[in-house]
């Protein structure tokens, strides 16, 4: 069983390996995989077909790159047709204009996370300097009030409850009175957090038009769960039909659902998709990132969101010191660092999860991965905390009777500590050989890697955006044309960090061949 | 700090540890030797649910008697298993004969082709069933069909039906087990990810339990949704079941010990222990759940772990469920919202996975829309009979 489109497509053309050109019938073939694929993501079959047949007509006319091979084209343009499906803008909110409040209804399924959602938008919204209102407008299932209560006050931003909720009241009224309640504390947002309820029931979608036709809203943001499968169109469409939507929130992106139903709603009602939701806590929330989802649809790994969890599990300061020690060579990275860094890279989950998101991962070391038992890794970490200091330092000192020692400590056998040892000499010569090549160290060939994927230019310029919040001075235009030479090998990056190698890096990356082969052995 | 630094550490890192640890593991696999860690944790064997017919008396859809003993006059009287059955059967036909109509229009084609095969297979994709199950199933019955040369729609129809039936096994047990020793009570647990029905599932199994005459409390270890433990209060009043609950944001596993203590002090016949929503990605909170588990054992056995599904879950529900039955040893599946438009196909993969039945499915809204699940009926739904 193949995992991501990737694989699939490599599997079909392992048969045309140096061919240079895709003749039609390598294109039929391969649009099997990208149906099977995008189906597993839980794209709708209607969006499926329209997608296919679409990628199938460009992959006929496409002029065959020199850079990518016919796994790595067809991957490209799957991936750019993705993103325009999913819409290359932001969408903001769009504010009404003063002294009237502007008006957020949130409708969608049980359970999809409306309450929840309300708080964080709440949140972010005064963070933006706004004051908002939320409105317990769900009186159907029970506590719902209190829930949004809670919510509220954890967000630090006033609730609208006249009725007690749990089959008590009109939700309508709720509602309307909400307005007054605005003028009257001048709060400057509403935001209406309606009963879930299913497209299929009539009555209570009668409802949710009543509350909308008493609030008039300026957005009416449809929340559907990231993991919704097949339903998401008949669902989406529902609401499209009794309430008209504005626009689209992701809930619960943080989980491992591929999310294709985000496609199948954007395609299907041509609603952008305005927020994500990853999260449990207030702050979890952010604007929609389409080329993101692209990747993640594909199961193409998703670099980006690793960094970011990288950066919240990680001691800057101690991980940036060791990567420089790792890469400069001389033997200076230890077994302490190597420990440091497995500790912090565990931290940000199950290792089999974050490796599943580095792009590239093929084959064998996949499966290598796959069956990999964390227990393995814990047996890892008592070999090393049962050496000393000096010996994590430098492995050269471990003599037959320290390994013996070693071994003893950590409960395992000696040749366990030498495999650990061996491989760990075999890693690290193998990185700081790459040292040159990610632009650290000294000296060496600057070999210029090509990137698998070129991103598009509004791929750039967001996620230049992104990281213009993290580094200041760069102007957000910086990466629009994409290079197709990477030139960022032969940068260095400490001196200048352009865009182009992380986003090379998030299209592209894989891993070299060389530690590939270490699994192939 | 530029993100070109973090893509560096990152990769360094995960190549680094990819390598020394995929190495290894690779090499103690070619040495054929058994990892020493590798052994699963089999300690406490899963009550498994006894498979004599004695069991039967519990099985919910056989409780002849419904409220025999209503808990107090001004409670509510939940509603008899057996008339919920006819909803279901209603409710399910009523949503899902997409089946039945690319079935008719299979066999009305003057020829039948590739594509009309292929689009048939799609409609059965579209129920969630999976790309693998639903291929599997185009195969069998393309083969029967050519081998019989049926061409009369009934035998198709019948075909199917059985076919279908077979992907969800009618002979797994679905009877909840209840069995107790004197003076403890028996545990249910409720696990799944967020928002998928599990408090609203607690309040109505707990109905239909009270129905049946068993004495129930409510432990609500779901601490960390704002507001969970009212609401399942409210459900508990509503019948007389005491909720037990905890401060929030207090360890649910203290909670659920407290519930099962209450209940044995109490002399309850069952415990129902409500928890709180959870990614199956989030190790530190499954790690929780697993805990949770653990500290009821120290009391009572763990009865039943049951796995709430939502219907509208696609192809992650096989995620959620593998890694949940890995932490807490998944013994049943409820699945949700089926009175929607979703079919819930992703329960029939959830099932051959795990080899654990759906044991209740959740129609609705209303306070008695949980249903016994019944295979023949679940499949008769689907083909809108």
């Amino acid at each position: 069983m193949f995992d991501t489109l990737q694989d699939r497509l490599a599997a079909t053309f392992k048969s045309l390996r140096g061919k240079g050109r895709l003749t039609d019938a390598d294109i039929d073939a391969t649009t099997r995989e990208i149906r099977i694929a995008l189906l597993e993501a839980d794209v709708a079959l209607p969006v499926v077909k329209e997608f296919v047949s679409h990628v199938r007509d460009r992959a006929k006319d496409a002029e065959l790159s020199k850079v990518l091979n016919p796994t790595q084209q067809i991957v490209k343009i799957v991936n750019e047709e993705l993103i325009s499906i999913l819409g290359g803008q932001e969408r903001p909110i769009r504010f009404a204009k003063s002294p009237h409040p502007t008006v957020i209804m949130l409708a969608g399924l049980q359970g999809a996370g409306k309450t929840t959602l309300a708080g964080k938008l709440g949140h972010w919204l005064s963070e933006q300097g706004h004051s908002p209102v939320l409105v317990a407008a769900d009186l159907q299932r029970p506590n719902a009030v209190q829930q949004l209560q809670v919510v509220g006050e954890r967000a630090g931003v006033p609730v609208y409850a006249p009725q007690p909720g749990n089959g008590v009241g009109d939700p309508v009224q709720v509602a309307r009175d909400s307005l007054d309640e605005a003028r009257r504390k001048l709060y400057d947002v509403v935001i209406v957090d309606t009963a879930g309820r299913l497209g299929i029931d009539e009555e209570m979608m009668a409802q949710a038009r009543d509350i909308k036709a008493a609030v008039n809203p300026d957005e009416t943001l449809f929340v559907v769960d990231a993991m919704i499968g097949q339903d998401a169109v008949n669902t989406a469409r529902a609401f499209e039909d009794g309430v008209n939507i504005d626009a689209v929130v992701l809930s619960k992106l943080d989980g491992d659902a591929r999310g294709g139903a985000a496609l199948s709603i954007a395609r299907v009602l041509g609603k952008p998709i305005m927020f994500a939701s990853n999260g449990e806590q207030l702050t979890d929330f952010d604007l929609f990132h389409p080329d993101r989802m692209a990747s993640r649809i594909l199961g193409m790994g998703d670099m980006l969101t690793l960094i970011e969890q990288a950066e919240k599990a990680f001691d800057e300061e101690q991980a940036r010191a060791s990567a420089e020690k790792l890469l400069a060579g001389r033997g200076e990275f230890g077994l302490q660092d190597f420990l440091d860094q497995l500790k912090q890279l565990r931290s940000m989950g199950p290792l089999t999860k974050i490796f599943g998101m580095l792009p590239g991962m093929g084959g064998q070391m996949k499966a290598a991965l796959d069956n990999l038992d964390e227990r393995e890794v814990d047996r890892l970490e008592a070999i090393i905390l049962s050496m000393t200091p000096a010996e994590r330092a430098d492995v050269s000192i471990l003599n037959g009777s320290r390994r013996a020692r070693i071994a003893k400590g950590a409960g395992v056998q000696v040749h366990d500590v030498n495999s650990l040892v061996n491989r760990f000499v075999d890693a690290r010569a193998m990185m700081q050989s790459m040292g040159p090549m990610m632009g650290m160290g000294g000296g060496g060939a600057r070999k210029p890697r090509p990137p698998k994927v070129e991103r598009s230019a509004l791929a750039m310029d967001r996620s230049a955006k992104k990281k213009g919040k993290k580094n200041k001075g760069k102007k957000k235009g910086t990466g629009r044309q994409v290079p197709t030479q990477l030139a960022g090998g032969a940068q260095n990056p400490f001196a200048k960090a352009g865009p182009q190698l992380p986003d090379a890096a998030a299209g592209g990356f894989e891993l070299p061949e060389n530690l590939r082969g270490m699994f192939d052995e | 700090m530029s993100t070109t630094i973090w893509v560096i550490i990152v990769l360094a890192a995960c190549a680094l540890v990819g390598g020394v640890i995929g190495g290894i593991v690779h090499a103690r696999r070619t040495r054929g030797e058994l990892a020493p860690g590798a052994e699963p944790a089999q300690i406490q064997a899963p009550p498994k649910t006894p498979a004599e017919p004695t069991a039967a008396p519990e099985r919910p859809a056989e409780a002849a008697e419904p409220a025999a003993e209503p808990p107090a006059p001004a409670l509510e009287v939940p509603e008899a298993p057996a008339t919920r059955m006819v909803r279901l059967r209603r409710r399910l036909a009523g949503s899902n004969n997409h089946l039945a109509r690319a079935l008719a229009e299979l066999l009305s084609a003057d020829r039948i082709d590739e594509d009309v095969w292929d689009d048939f297979e799609t409609t059965l994709i579209t129920s969630d069933l999976g790309v693998a199950p639903a291929t599997e199933l185009v195969e069998k019955l393309r083969s029967e069909l050519a081998i019989e040369g049926i061409s009369e729609p009934a035998r198709a129809r019948q075909l199917l039906r059985t076919e279908l039936v077979g992907l969800v096994d009618p002979n797994l047990d679905r009877g909840l087990n209840l069995d107790h020793a004197e003076g403890r009570p028996a545990v249910i647990m409720m696990v799944g990810v967020n928002g998928t029905g599990k408090t609203t599932t607690v309040g109505k199994l707990g109905r239909m339990l009270v129905a049946q005459g068993r004495s129930v409390l409510f432990g609500a270890a779901d601490t960390f949704r704002a507001a969970a433990a009212e609401q399942l209060g409210t459900w508990g009043e509503r019948v007389g079941v005491r909720t037990v609950r905890g401060d929030e944001g207090a360890d649910p596993a203290s909670v659920a010990f407290n519930a099962v203590d209450e209940g044995i002090a109490t002399g309850a016949d069952v415990v129902l222990v409500d928890t709180a929503g959870r990614l199956h990605t989030k190790v530190g909170l499954m790690d929780e759940l697993g805990k949770v588990k653990r500290v009821i054992e120290k009391k009572a056995p763990v009865n039943e772990v049951l796995l709430v599904l939502d219907a509208t879950t696609g192809q992650n529900g096989l995620a959620q469920a593998r890694i949940f039955a890995e932490v807490v040893d998944v013994t049943g599946i409820v699945l949700t919202k089926l009175d929607g438009s979703a079919k819930g196909g992703i329960v029939v993969q959830v099932q051959r996975e795990l080899g654990v039945p759906v044991k209740f499915i959740g129609l609705g809204e209303g306070a008695d829309d949980l249903a016994p699940f019944d295979p023949e009926g679940f499949v008769d739904g689907l083909l809108g009979e």
